[in-house]
């Protein structure tokens, strides 16, 4: 196999983790934000269902989660999911476990803006979703984009565990191209790490970007 | 017509009972100021008029419009939403820790409350909010953010963001306490001079020379309860009760 050859592999590969990676955030970004008011919420059943959920989402492997997801509807009910269920499961998968996350990092982010700040907007006569989108969302985001950023960094890496279901990304491709005969298996294993670490330094680069830009007001 | 009554309010932090049954109406263009040291219960007077906490007993009404009536018991019985909603345009709270709204420029602070709780015109809520900045000596800080701004300059955006919805009445929760002394001045003179344009007020507050100044009426309240309450000359001058008494005293020494 030539190198270039084996770089096509590799960049298709990189194609579906690119994917994985814009799907997850699109789905668990704002789901985080569901979750988080769930966690929160005056309902007690509902918040300690949301509890267990983000204790069950952290508790166990995302690996051991995909496959759940993903055998889950056969196993246990003898059902097939039509469609591309194998990358379907994988969205899944990666979203719910993300958002658990995230929901805790909102969190900690909206508990982190005084009160005052309610209060004021309280007295002022805003509605509650009001209160939220105008007071406490914007001051939110910015205190929650640092370890958003991480999350995020995290994600890039993840997304090979994709490969436990057999979704063929970037991991799985270099898996392969070490494994068959005549390849450049230690120059596939260094470009698709060289891959991952490029990526990831442009998320971080943007991230802290995004950061500066929010950092108008102390 | 009373710009504000309350009657008979009461209420209770857990088995702590904060307020005893107070009552208070304070008239059109009236400037009272509650004096009595913490834990009196007068910051809690202040946050139940302004709803930021609910009254156990007593009611509350500003005007003819009722946030709460009493039943039979005299427990306070709340309207709902909508009115609760209407009735938060006719007062403004000023805040001792200010809390403006640190992401927001000064004029988007004055601004967005009228434009996005009342939905006024954009035009007359931006000339209305620039003639108030200018009033409290702010006119060219009206781009900047609040934390470019001393205590008293974001202070008195406080004030103007309550004036800017036009309230009938204007409540101040201990305005100064959190300004270094050289800072105080400037926000007691805007204070002052709402007072001449016959604002109608109440201010909770610890600065008695200023209370005394600006105050048609002054309270005294303690353990809960208003232990005398009149003329400023006579309650800080002339106490007729000793607890008001043992209280100025300690400000005297």
């Amino acid at each position: 196999m030539t190198v270039s050859a084996m770089l096509t592999l590799l960049v298709q590969g990189f194609g579906k983790s690119l994917e994985i990676f814009t799907l997850t955030l699109l789905g668990s970004l704002p789901l985080g934000l569901l979750v988080m008011f769930g966690r929160r919420s005056r309902v007690a059943p509902l918040r300690w269902l949301v509890k267990l959920f983000i204790s069950v989402m952290r508790g166990t492997p995302l690996m051991l989660q995909l496959m759940v997801v993903y055998y889950g509807p056969f196993l246990l009910f003898d059902f097939t999911p039509p469609g591309n269920w194998r990358f379907g499961a994988v969205i899944v998968g990666f979203v719910i476990n993300y958002a658990a996350y995230f929901a805790e990092i909102y969190r900690a982010g909206y508990e982190s803006i005084p009160t005052g700040q309610l209060e004021a907007a309280q007295v002022l006569g805003y509605t509650g979703g009001q209160t939220f989108g105008r007071i406490i969302l914007p001051q939110m985001v910015r205190r929650v984009l640092p370890p958003v950023t991480n999350e995020v960094i995290t994600l890039v890496k993840d997304t090979s565990l994709a490969s436990v279901i057999g979704t063929v990304e970037m991991f799985t491709r270099a898996k392969q191209i070490v494994a068959s005969p005549n390849t450049p298996g230690m120059l596939a294993l260094a470009a698709a790490g060289l891959f991952y670490y490029v990526f990831n330094y442009i998320v971080a680069f943007a991230m802290e970007r995004a950061e500066r830009s929010l950092a108008y007001y102390q | 017509m009373n710009v504000l009554t309350m009657q008979d309010v009461r209420k209770s932090f857990g088995s702590l009972e904060v307020l005893k049954g107070i009552s208070l109406t304070v008239g059109e263009g009236e400037a009272v100021s509650v004096i009595g040291p913490s834990g009196s219960g007068k910051s809690t007077l202040l946050r139940c008029a302004t709803l930021l906490e609910t009254m156990d007993g007593g009611s509350l009404a500003y005007g003819n419009d009722f946030a709460a009536t009493m039943d039979a018991e005299g427990r306070s019985v709340y309207a709902d939403k909508a009115v609760l909603r209407r009735i938060k345009g006719r007062f403004g709270l000023v805040f001792q820790q200010f809390n403006l709204f640190p992401h927001y420029t000064v004029l988007k602070n004055v601004t967005d409350a009228p434009l996005t709780v009342q939905k006024r015109e954009r035009g007359e809520v931006r000339d209305l909010a620039l003639s108030l900045l200018e009033k409290m000596g702010l006119a060219d800080k009206a781009d900047a953010y609040p934390c470019q701004l001393s205590g008293g300059q974001q202070q008195r955006v406080a004030i103007a963001r309550a004036l800017a919805l036009r309230p009938d009445i204007l409540f101040f929760d201990e305005p100064t306490s959190a300004l270094d002394p050289e800072l105080t001045g400037e926000v007691l003179k805007v204070i002052r001079d709402l007072a001449e344009e016959k604002m109608t007020m109440v201010i909770v507050t610890h600065e008695m020379a200023f209370a005394r100044a600006v105050s048609d009426r002054v309270i005294f309240m303690d353990g809960g309860v208003i232990v005398e309450q009149g003329d400023p000359e006579q309650v800080l001058g002339d106490p007729s009760q000793e607890r008001t008494r043992r209280f100025l005293r300690s400000y005297q020494t």
